[in-house]
């Protein structure tokens, strides 16, 4: 019951500062609006018995990812008043193909079979250890690949990074 | 959960978070008289005997003082800056276990407000959210000094944050848990993890200095470069705010290393001393909670002593410090770890 609750309540919260985030003119409040998201999804997560799944996206997303973008933007200092006036073509442009998107994914829903997921509620489930296990046991070449992309991510950053200041 | 637990745990919430107030109201005041032993000074001496009721003294100032809002700042922003900053200073003290268990009629009563099993990971979720208190201030005050100090102040921690996060790895490696509890209870022998794990526990120590905005690593409040950094505009009690949850900081941050690395609570021969002095089980609870502010305690008494002896590192060697020395070596320590535990047949095969 009480989960059902903290399930409606975290799923009005991710669904409101998400549009909070799309709609409001200052870019600071969309990042701040980005990170309460982020705080209902990692609740889901913690419905889910994902505990560690919610840390990890709570520590990646709300402490490394949106610090960057609020760099970026405290940097640039863009303000309301330095946003471009956009034409009213491009403002319709936008609502339309988004508007087709739209229709797209709810016809998808209402079409597609809803599968019953059940929620398991083992206790293993979702720990750190679990997750670790299936990682480095079934999934070590892909996880293993993905860290290798990361690595060519960083030396490319440190690259572009070390060739802006020679020149 | 049954009720008398639920309003235990409340009590317990209540409890830590005026503990932590006075402790660190109790620093600043700590604080002046060090520098002031230190320095061959007196030290506060006017309030109260010793001016043991100096703190008092400066939070009736704090809020005493003017109210300034800059007129071209963002009011809403410019308020939660410091409300996140003391909000996050105060919730990691949630998932440190400040004592054993009592038991009161039957019923058992952890002295943790929760015991969740990714402690570690919760501890470093709200580390990283510490910033954006600061960044949001700095930047809400439209200030470049302001802007300038949070941009420091938040390079800084993000910067140590990889070298400390490394850093525990290695220790996660020995304890093969992530709550905090049961690396406390695994220190039960009396052996500290800081013996098998020094090098791990110096860069830990290192990067809670940076972490905590504490000389000498205090760049992002550098008078001589930035008048007061990211709360330069700040003024009132939420300057008051800031300055006081880096106190807070500095005691968690405290408490923190006292259960990763020296034994929690527990101190050696606890089991012997508490058969022969004929404590009951609660009573070994309440000295071992006492021993654990003392250490606690201890390690603030070192943040203060390493603030008055060193001078303060310049930008660029903080940086090269973070990321050319603590990072390898953390990196270097895992592998040590590892390489130790292999050969000691420690890894479980599963």
């Amino acid at each position: 019951m009480l989960t059902e609750y903290a399930f409606w309540f975290l799923t009005f919260v991710a669904i409101f500062s998400a549009i909070g985030m799309i709609l409001s003119k200052n870019p600071v409040y969309s990042v701040l609006s980005l990170i309460v998201t982020f705080f209902a999804i990692a609740g889901h997560y913690f419905l889910l018995n994902a505990q560690f799944l919610a840390a990890v996206h709570i520590i990646v997303y709300a402490g490394a990812i949106m610090v960057l973008f609020l760099y970026v933007i405290m940097m640039l200092n863009q303000n309301e008043a330095d946003e471009e006036k956009r034409s009213n073509w491009s403002k319709l442009l936008a609502a339309a193909s988004f508007g087709i998107l739209l229709i797209v994914i709810s016809a998808a829903i209402g079409h597609g079979h809803a599968k019953e997921v059940a929620i398991t509620q083992q206790a293993a489930f979702g720990t750190t250890e679990t997750l670790g296990i299936s990682l480095y046991k079934e999934f070590l070449v892909p996880f293993e690949i993905s860290s290798v992309l990361f690595l060519a991510a960083m030396v490319g950053a440190v690259y572009l990074s070390k060739k802006e200041q020679y020149n | 959960m049954p009720i008398d637990i639920l309003l235990f745990k409340l009590l317990l919430c209540g409890i830590i978070f005026v503990v932590s107030l006075a402790v660190a109201a109790y620093a600043t005041w700590g604080e002046r008289k060090f520098a002031a032993v230190l320095q061959d000074r007196v030290g506060p001496s006017r309030a109260g005997p010793f001016g043991l009721l100096q703190p008092v003294a400066d939070g009736v100032k704090m809020f005493m003082k003017e109210e300034m809002l800059p007129t071209k700042s963002n009011k809403f922003l410019f308020i939660l800056g410091p409300c996140l900053f003391m909000l996050t200073a105060c919730m990691v003290s949630t998932v440190i276990p400040w004592g054993g268990d009592l038991t009161i009629d039957g019923a058992v009563y952890s002295l943790q407000i929760t015991d969740i099993n990714i402690g570690i990971l919760y501890m470093f979720g709200v580390v990283s959210l510490g910033i954006y208190g600061i960044m949001i201030g700095g930047w809400a005050s439209n200030n470049k000094y302001s802007l300038l100090g949070a941009l420091r102040a938040s390079s800084q921690m993000i910067s140590y944050e990889i070298a400390m996060g490394l850093s525990i790895i290695a220790l996660v490696m020995m304890t093969g848990t992530l709550s905090l509890r049961e690396i406390v209870l695994q220190q039960d022998a009396g052996v500290s993890y800081v013996v098998y794990q020094p090098l791990g526990f110096l860069i830990f120590l290192i990067c809670a200095f940076a972490e905590t905005n504490r000389a000498p690593f205090d760049l992002a409040e550098c008078e001589t470069e930035l008048v007061g950094g990211y709360h330069t505009e700040y003024s009132s009690m939420k300057l008051g705010l800031f300055l006081f949850a880096e106190y807070i900081n500095m005691f968690i941050s405290s408490a923190i290393m006292v259960t990763l690395y020296f034994g929690g609570y527990n101190f050696p021969f606890q089991h012997e001393i508490a058969e022969a002095l004929g404590l009951s089980a609660n009573g070994l609870t309440i000295v071992q909670t006492l021993l654990f502010f003392g250490k606690v305690v201890g390690f603030i008494l070192f943040f203060m002593w390493v603030r008055w002896t060193l001078p303060r590192f310049r930008y660029d060697q903080l940086m090269s410090l973070g990321w050319k020395v603590l990072l390898p070596l953390a990196i270097a320590n895992i592998f040590i770890t590892g390489i130790v535990m292999w050969a000691l047949g420690l890894i479980a095969n599963n």
